[in-house]
């Protein structure tokens, strides 16, 4: 089947980007096809790459970077929310005058058509949040 | 056309375990996760919400919380990640009930 | 493309978190895409289309006023559960008044808002496709 997994909730804070992450890595195993993974609410916060966790934990964002790698992945991060919470690549920051960026590899910034197109492509929408 | 209801919250915190079960209908599967998982934990009053209900909890979630499997109600299949992903395929659609 | 019937459950109230207004704005862009979409208001979630919302002392936008343009993108299925708002002590005399203009029938004004038992949304949810959840 053909997935789209949204997340609600940072890294962290709440289970959800584990329960996501774990749950898209075991649809991947299966075979299943993801179509995209879309970070919404303070899920965007997933998308930084400047998270620095401590050695004996895990690192929420870069195993998402990596899972994208491995499988292509697309991790989306909303626009609008993403605005609101400080998390920038290039093109946002030449469009907004930002001075940095701050978005983690395989992740892109894109509006919440996105998120509706997933919806409409995909078997199962699955949702994670607080 | 079926649903998987997905709950996430400790019933002792949250109406939405008892919430998921009064949107349940004929053929629609109830995933207890992450701090949902507390909801079967024997002896706890919340364990009669999901009384004769389709219950499925996520054993990951279990472990990390040490609920033991001696420690929890009868009648409530656990799953891995896995299963999850079954349980998915095998319902129409899910309802995260956040 | 295809279309698909969405249901976009709202289960929280307005301000206290940023859920009930990001999840307005997913409705809003949806729209565009031509779905056939329901709006369902559950929980907390009817306290978000309670009258008289005046954000100007908390400084935070009042985005109750966007409910009621709801009908001009065609969202005009707005499912409110009555155990919900029977159990906050509210009638829909409490909610505002939405409306949407059936092109089919001259334009004539109608009722968005449908006031269901929990086992009746629970039905339409079983013929939904899709459902959002924030």
């Amino acid at each position: 089947m053909k997935l789209t997994v949204q997340v609600n909730e940072g890294p962290y804070q709440h289970q959800a980007s584990d329960s996501a992450y774990h749950f898209t890595k075991a649809a991947l195993e299966k075979g299943h096809e993801i179509f995209r993974v879309f970070f919404y609410h303070d899920g965007v916060n997933n998308g930084t790459r400047l998270t620095t966790p401590p050695q004996d934990d895990r690192n929420v964002v870069a195993r998402w970077s990596e899972l994208a790698e491995k499988h292509d992945l697309d991790l989306v991060i909303c626009v609008a929310a993403a605005q609101r919470r400080g998390i920038v690549d290039e093109g946002e920051a030449e469009r907004n005058g930002k001075d940095a960026t701050n978005i983690a590899p395989g992740f892109r910034i894109s509006g919440l058509g996105q998120l509706i197109e997933g919806g409409i492509q995909s078997d199962r929408l699955v949702v994670f949040g607080d | 056309m079926s649903i998987l209801h997905i709950v996430n919250k400790s019933p002792y915190e949250r109406n939405s375990v008892a919430l998921a079960v009064d949107y349940m209908r004929d053929g629609d599967t109830l995933l207890l996760i992450e701090d949902a998982v507390y909801t079967v934990m024997q002896g706890g009053k919340a364990a009669s919400i999901i009384d004769g209900q389709k219950a499925v909890v996520l054993g990951p979630d279990l472990a990390a919380r040490g609920i033991a499997k001696e420690k929890m109600i009868d009648g409530v299949e656990v799953v891995d990640y896995a299963g999850f992903v079954d349980l998915v395929e095998a319902s129409d659609k899910t309802q995260s009930w956040l | 493309m295809t279309t698909k019937k969405f249901m976009y459950v709202n289960r929280r109230a307005p301000y206290g978190t940023i859920y009930a207004w990001e999840a307005l704005e997913v409705v809003l862009i949806g729209a565009a895409f031509e779905q056939d979409v329901s709006m369902a208001f559950v929980d907390d979630g009817v306290f978000q289309l309670l009258k008289g919302q005046d954000t100007s002392g908390i400084d935070m936008k009042n985005f109750s006023p966007t409910y009621s343009a709801l009908g001009d993108y065609e969202v005009t299925k707005i499912y409110v559960e009555k155990e919900s708002l029977e159990e906050r002590g509210l009638t829909l005399d409490d909610l505002q008044h939405l409306v949407w203009e059936d092109e089919d029938e001259d334009w004539a004004e109608k009722d968005s808002i449908r006031l269901v038992s929990r086992a009746e949304l629970a039905e339409v949810f079983a013929g939904q496709d899709v459902m959002f959840n924030f």
